[in-house]
């Protein structure tokens, strides 16, 4: 009996982890491997139905993809640098506005309670529902955006177009840091919190500025929290669907050409899965190696700033 | 957010209280950054009252004319009811299944020391920064073969967006889960043991009545993620199975785009998990400071 019951126990964790493990074989790994050996297929419209049937091409659809004179991996190489654009910018700003904004609403006011729900706002909001409105708002003819620039302000010649051509780079971009940045400003209230008050009094005693106070007492003590929260925004950015394909549709223009919708379009418009599923691997095998390096040095800088 | 209204109280008066540049530096960003925050809801909320020619005109900041028509018409123009439902059940299902399971995982992961305890961990959290692209593609293949093969329509259906749903909030909800259940003293699953309670009534009894804020911050979570993904809903999905973040596209016709309609409409789905989201906040807060300690 006792024998059992040790079974049992000994057992207990890895029965506990079974639904989440099945569910994460089923939906993550399994796709991934599937996915990696379509990226080796030649996988068009004809072969949907019943992949396995799928000729085999070896790395013919990686050699298009990244045949960067050729236009199918010309495009996707200027994708890569759009999205690398907007990533490095999204985080940067939305870095830079969580954690001002965090630091002022760290003291206590008035109002301090509704701003904070206020802030929050963006990343409560339904993404589609949100971008939507943004869409409306860069209307050439009848968006607010043009009404205020041209119209209120004349800074703008004319009417410009928002959603095509060269402008759109900074409509994503604007969409993007308005619905991510309140995040970051989350994550940095949090880690605010565990700051224990008496430094900023011994501080403040000893005369050191806010400025001062800030650059440190505060910045130091979030840099744990920052390490993780710069990794995560980036790799929310990279992959980036949602706000490009509810503010252009099935297809960006070419500024504003963001990977993760490339490579939808790439398979599902032409309907050639095996280059967009190669596609998808090397985006993947650019990300673990970005990921990788980030952690390494990150690592490496906090261990020499502790000795 | 009790601690610092303590703080300050006695604060305005002493040596460390903020100079008087800091308060006109923080008045000046913190009104610019309500306008922009808030610029997108305003536009939302003015243009839902508006009739169709005013929306449709140069932008303009007060409605010439009042109406709630748009409030009427979003149900005809596109069957915003049913897409409403999908979403509802959609999100819901996905949330419930994936806080159940979680509730197990983050168990297992915070009471139990056993082996591959660090590959589970660190392989949830890395399916996380992968690209939803990445598994859209297979998934769309093993749903469309399954249903040729077996006749079981994954693909289109509301259990096919349900699955790949769950995947999304689990890893999430498994990390955030561990930090609550690790905050939760020992001393009470051992408390339980000794009442003559098993794993799972210790689990029951104490430790999710004692980390519910964290279970409800989860779900809230959970239900937001689900309710606002366009990705694989857009593919996932036929016309019977459409959720919001598709439906909403139907405002615009070749010829025309309802405007007021799509802001109300937008305004009418946000409402729910916005309400939900701003009560809840605080809890998820609070997750994100047990979460990120570990």
């Amino acid at each position: 009996m006792r024998v059992l019951a040790g079974l049992r126990r000994a057992g207990l964790p890895y029965l506990l982890l079974l639904p989440a493990l099945l569910l994460e074989l089923l939906v993550h790994l399994v796709p991934m491997v599937i996915g990696i050996v379509m990226s080796f297929k030649d996988l068009t419209r004809l072969h949907i139905g019943d992949w396995g049937t799928a000729p085999w091409k070896a790395l013919g659809n990686y050699r298009v993809t990244v045949d960067f004179d050729a236009p199918v991996g010309a495009t996707l190489l200027h994708s890569f640098f759009v999205t690398c654009a907007f990533s490095v910018l999204t985080v940067g700003l939305c870095w830079l506005l969580g954690t001002t904004a965090a630091i002022f609403l760290q003291e206590n006011f008035r109002g301090r309670g509704l701003l904070r729900a206020v802030f929050l706002t963006p990343y409560a909001l339904p993404v589609y529902a949100a971008v939507i409105t943004w869409a409306f708002m860069f209307q050439r003819d009848n968006g607010l955006v043009n009404h205020v620039l041209h119209d209120q302000l004349h800074l703008t010649d004319g009417r410009p177009f928002w959603l095509l051509g060269d402008h759109s780079f900074l409509a994503l971009l604007v969409v993007s840091v308005w619905k991510t940045w309140p995040f970051a400003f989350l994550v940095v209230m949090a880690g605010l919190q565990n700051i224990p008050k008496d430094l900023y009094e011994a501080a403040a005693l000893d005369g050191a500025g806010l400025v001062r106070q800030i650059r440190r007492i505060t910045l130091p003590a979030l840099r744990p929290i920052n390490q993780v929260l710069v990794l995560v925004l980036f790799l929310w950015s990279f992959n980036d669907f949602n706000t490009p394909y509810v503010l252009f549709g099935k297809a960006a223009p070419e500024a504003a050409d963001l990977l993760s919708l490339h490579i939808y379009q790439s398979s599902f418009v032409t309907w050639n899965f095996g280059t967009g599923s190669a596609m998808s691997v090397l985006l993947l095998l650019f990300l673990l190696v970005v990921t990788a390096g980030y952690l390494l040095a990150t690592s490496r800088g906090r261990k020499h700033a502790d000795g | 957010m009790a601690s610092p209204t303590a703080r300050t109280a006695g604060r305005r008066r002493s040596p460390t209280a903020p100079p008087r540049s800091f308060r006109w530096a923080r008045r000046i960003f913190l009104t610019a950054l309500t306008g922009f925050v808030l610029l997108p809801v305003y536009v939302m909320l003015s243009s839902s009252l508006k009739p169709l020619e005013d929306v449709s005109g140069t932008f303009r900041w007060l409605p010439g004319e009042l109406t709630l028509r748009p409030y009427l018409d979003i149900w005809h123009t596109v069957p915003l009811a049913r897409y409403f439902g999908n979403s509802l059940i959609v999100a819901g299902s996905a949330t419930v299944c994936s806080v159940v399971i979680a509730v197990f995982a983050a168990y297992a992961v915070s009471r139990y020391r056993f082996r591959g305890k660090r590959i589970f961990t660190v392989t949830v959290l890395s399916t996380q920064m992968f690209p939803g692209i990445l598994f859209l593609l297979p998934l769309f293949l093993i749903y469309v073969n399954i249903g040729n093969s077996t006749g079981v329509a994954l693909y289109g259906s509301r259990g096919g967006l349900i699955l790949t749903y769950l995947t999304f909030s689990l890893p999430f909800s498994i990390w955030m889960l561990t930090g609550y259940f690790a905050s939760v003293p020992r001393e009470l699953d051992e408390a339980a043991y000794v009442d003559g309670c098993g794993a799972l009534g210790a689990l029951f009894r104490v430790v999710v009545p004692a980390a519910l804020p964290g279970i409800v911050a989860v779900a809230v979570y959970a239900f937001m993620t689900a309710w606002g993904e366009v990705l694989f809903a857009s593919v996932m999905t036929n016309d019977t199975t459409r959720t919001l973040s598709v439906g909403l596209q139907g405002y615009a016709t070749q010829n025309d785009v309802y405007w007021n309609q799509v802001m109300a409409a937008s305004l009418v789905v946000s409402v729910p998990v916005v309400a939900g989201f701003l009560l809840l906040q605080r809890y998820l807060v609070a997750g994100l400071t047990t979460g990120a300690v570990k």
